[in-house]
């Protein structure tokens, strides 16, 4: 996809890894889902389809820009009464797979059980961009219930037709549809039995509002949890083929070097062993892993290296390699240069912002086969149609050539949105004429992968006497646009996101760079607040209109006792704001050890707001891993590199959180069932930064602006314990 | 040269070649298909590959396989009996204490091997041993809860 078409539907900058053009086809053939499903009734919503169709004419290569706006899916009811769901959407440990089936379980009228859905299977599935920005649940969890709501309508319709009724006299629950007035009643399974219908969804078909929901709004636990627990489950890492073989790539000693030479002599003489060179790309595909690691080692490889910045040098770099002509996120309104000039209550600071991993504890796997010129790829990725994509592209393949599986993964927070093993696994299976599985290492997923973009972030602001801020000015270089618009009520703004030309490969991360934007401005906010002697809140509250926001502010600040006195040694802090349609405050208590200057984070408390709450034990769990999540981005984590090279890339030397790290957590939900479903994974990890780094301001005066912030303190004599 | 091993995992004899600096890890998921067990550093570091060895957590992709002949070794897919899950597998699913639950079989028989070592651990007492095992969704708070919901099923727990 190109570029402008991206931020035409709203793509965020700093998603750097899906810039690189890739085209998609559009399946042109309607998949005979009887012959593959049996009879039934099958729902699509595929006017859309049919008008992208008719839109891209005989050529199916189109960029995104022909697609269609509308989300598809696709649901299914056999004669046996199970309903199978299709959706593009993939579940990496969110719990879409649950909270979606709520969603077809609640307007099909159906017990949770009798739902199931394929998800991210490239051959079964309506194209979908893939799953990120928050979007299952305002968009997809809203196309469900209404494919599901249209099936309902279908199953009504049969029984008023066989009955010779109404069909608004009829009624559907229990999987059931049933006459009040005779009491007589059918299983779904017994109206579809025989029958072979196609329903369009129809364009208004009235859902069930969230006030009378029964399954969705529920606490339903993993619908799939037994299988996790006892090990049954299948993780991309996990799948095998026979006679398989076990692949190893030669990884270059640093970024961009390009290959001289090589000897794989040794490494070709093991038993079994293949060896593949193409291009930069050298591998090896052997029986087993281990000999595969050998055979790797054995080769002797001279690379030619290009000297580049290190970590050191980071921020100065950054703000120096603008890509000049850019202006992405540019916003300005009234006349800050004016009010700057005039004003005596100004303020301006600088922050810093690490390149951070997003290590999902599951790397980047594949296992690839070919059957002559058809290529199968199981992989871990948030982007099925993507890597289908990538490996069209990389193997010249038209897409109908290339299936891509998603089995439910081991996380990925934004990090896999990409296809490196797929493509490195089908490079290798194609030389070995037999099918391989590659396993990225951790140091290659630490090494390999993309990065959470680091980030200088430029705030100055003026503020009257009577608390309102007059002017705001704000410039984020490298980390992104996303959040990067203030909330606050100033009449005088200009705000910019400047693109620069970044040391290490870099991507998307869970709420990309509205945690980086948050932060400046929340840290910044309570700077002002300081400024004045006036409380955090209430300098807040001041600047700001937006209702929903206010709430979060204000119950959180009650729940957590913010205006009760602080014991000695104790600083409470908030940060807050919104993002991906959800409103967010966090609130966190620190404490001093006087004597070892020790600082603890001993409670923190974030209250949340994401429309009508569809599964709030998903919420919740969603809630405080995001912030246990962003504990680490916010004090310990940054990638450190030299001249190319990652120097801790290992859990040994790179600090993620753990047990020890975890304050008590609290969960405030504000279930809003007038407004609409959004998601929760990405919002909730936007305050624990600034809410930290505000109470330890309020605590010892010292400010932080750095991500992480551990650093910057035992340059002050303090630690994190 | 690869050497012939027999390894008693979960009740059951196995007989594998290996080389004998052959991980543990290697073999139950390429040899004998117990992929419950998991990779996740390679160095002992993050707890997903834990497995039981004579009823104490160890760390299978640091094990070599020659260090482990007769002895018993348990993994995730050895805990429940038939279709009853054992105390430790109920309780996360209780507490719904997963994400992507990648890490939870590693999870799981860490606590375990907690648990059939000490009788009502503390909260202090769950966090520290379990302090090896990283849970990059953040589920800490219920993994504490679920371990600490298991210790009250007593003598289910020794096995």
């Amino acid at each position: 996809m190109t570029r402008k078409s991206e931020l035409a539907i709203g793509l965020e900058p700093e998603r750097y890894e899906l810039h690189s053009p890739v085209s998609v086809i559009f399946e042109s053939d309607r998949r005979d889902f009887f012959k593959f499903l049996g009879a039934g009734i099958f729902v699509t919503c595929a006017a859309s389809k049919t008008a992208a169709l008719q839109e891209s004419g005989k050529n199916h290569r189109r960029s995104e820009d022909h697609l269609p706006r509308e989300i598809d899916a696709w649901l299914h009811i056999g004669e046996n009464g199970e309903i199978t769901v299709f959706t593009g959407k993939v579940e990496v440990g969110q719990n879409i797979r649950t909270s979606l089936s709520q969603a077809v379980a609640e307007e099909l009228c159906v017990p949770i059980a009798s739902v199931h859905l394929v998800m991210g299977d490239t051959e079964l599935v309506p194209f979908d961009m893939g799953t990120f920005g928050s979007r299952t649940t305002p968009v997809m969890n809203l196309q469900l219930r209404r494919v599901s709501a249209a099936a309902r309508d279908v199953l009504l319709g049969l029984a008023a037709k066989q009955w010779n009724r109404d069909a608004a006299q009829l009624t559907a629950a229990g999987g059931k549809v049933c006459d009040p007035s005779s009491n007589r009643s059918a299983t779904y399974a017994e109206l579809v039995k025989g029958q072979q219908l196609t329903q369009l969804l129809p364009p208004e078909d009235p859902l069930i509002p969230a006030a009378q929901w029964k399954v969705a709004g529920q606490p339903v636990p993993k619908v799939d949890g037994r299988d996790f627990v006892t090990g049954k489950h299948r993780y991309p890492s996990d799948y095998k083929l026979p006679d398989m073989l076990y692949g190893k790539v030669v990884r270059p000693p640093s970024f961009g070097a390009t290959l001289i030479s090589f000897d794989a002599h040794a490494a070709e003489q093991m038993p079994g062993v293949t060896v593949v060179r193409d291009g930069d790309f050298l591998a090896v595909a052997a029986p087993s892993s281990a000999l595969a690691q050998k055979a790797a080692s054995a080769i002797h490889v001279e690379w030619k290296s290009v000297p580049q910045p290190s970590s050191h040098e980071l921020f100065d770099y950054l703000k120096n390699n603008q890509i000049a002509g850019e202006r992405d996120s540019a916003y300005e309104t009234g006349n800050v240069d004016k009010i700057f000039a005039s004003s005596d209550r100004r303020l301006n600071s600088t922050f810093d912002i690490a390149y951070i991993a997003h290590a999902p504890l599951e790397p980047r796997a594949a296992l690839a086969q070919w059957k002559g010129d058809q290529l199968t790829v199981w992989t871990g990725t948030q982007r099925p149609f993507g890597v289908r994509s990538e490996l069209a592209t990389a193997f010249h393949l038209p897409e109908e050539q290339v299936r891509v599986l998603m089995p439910d993964m081991g996380s990925g927070y934004g990090g896999k949105h990409t296809g490196e093993a797929a493509l490195e696994a089908a490079r290798l299976a194609r030389a070995a004429k037999r099918p391989v599985k590659l396993v990225w290492t951790r140091e290659e997923e630490f090494t390999w992968a993309y990065f959470r973009p680091a980030g200088r972030i430029e705030v100055s602001s003026a503020v009257g006497a009577d608390g309102k801020i007059t002017a705001w000015e704000f410039h984020n270089y490298n980390s992104g646009g996303a959040g990067i618009r203030t909330y606050y009520e100033v009449p005088n703004q200009r705000i910019q996101f400047h693109p620069v030309n970044s040391p290490l490969r870099q991507g998307s991360y869970r709420a990309l760079a509205a945690t980086a934007n948050h932060f400046a401005r929340e840290v910044h906010m309570d700077e002002m607040a300081s400024s004045l002697k006036m409380d955090s809140l209430e300098f807040r509250l001041k600047n700001l209109k937006e209702e929903r926001l206010r709430a979060v502010f204000e119950q959180g600040a009650k729940q957590f006792g913010w205006d009760k006195p602080r014991q000695a040694n104790h600083g409470f802090g908030m940060g807050g704001g919104y993002e991906k349609l959800g409103y967010i405050a966090t609130f966190a208590e620190v404490s001093l050890n006087p004597a070892t200057k020790a600082i603890k984070v001993e409670r923190v408390l974030t209250a949340f707001d994401c429309g009508a709450v569809v599964n709030p034990d998903g919420v919740r769990n969603q809630l405080i891993g995001a912030n246990i999540m962003g504990i680490g981005g916010a004090i310990f984590e940054a990638i450190e590199f030299d001249n190319g090279r990652i120097l801790n890339n290992r859990f040994s030397k790179y600090r993620v959180p753990r047990f020890r790290d975890v304050p008590r957590m609290d969960a405030l939900l504000i279930d809003r069932k007038d407004q609409p479903s959004v998601g929760a994974g990405e919002a909730p990890i936007l305050g624990i930064a600034p809410a930290i780094a505000n109470a330890i301001y309020a605590l010892t005066g010292i400010p932080l602006h750095t991500l992480p912030m551990a650093p910057a303190l035992s340059a002050r004599g303090y630690q994190f314990s | 040269m690869p050497t012939r091993y027999a390894l008693k995992i979960n009740g059951q004899i196995f007989s594998v070649d290996a080389e004998p600096d052959a991980t543990l890890l290697s073999i139950l998921r390429e040899q004998l298909d117990l992929t419950g067990t998991k990779y996740g550093c390679g160095e002992g570091q993050c707890g997903a590959c834990t497995v039981l060895v004579d009823g104490r957590a160890q760390r299978s992709c640091l094990t070599p396989v020659s260090a482990v002949t007769g002895k018993s070794i348990v993994t995730v897919e050895g805990l429940a009996k038939g279709d009853r899950l054992h105390p430790v597998q109920q309780a996360f699913l209780d507490e719904g204490a997963m994400q992507c639950a990648y890490c939870t079989s590693g999870m799981i028989m860490s606590a375990v091997s907690l648990l059939s070592n000490r009788e009502n651990p503390s909260d202090a007492d769950i966090v520290q041993f379990m302090q090896g095992n990283i849970c990059r969704c953040g589920t800490y708070p219920r993994i504490v809860a679920a371990i600490r919901k298991a210790s009250s099923a007593g003598k289910e727990l020794v096995r």
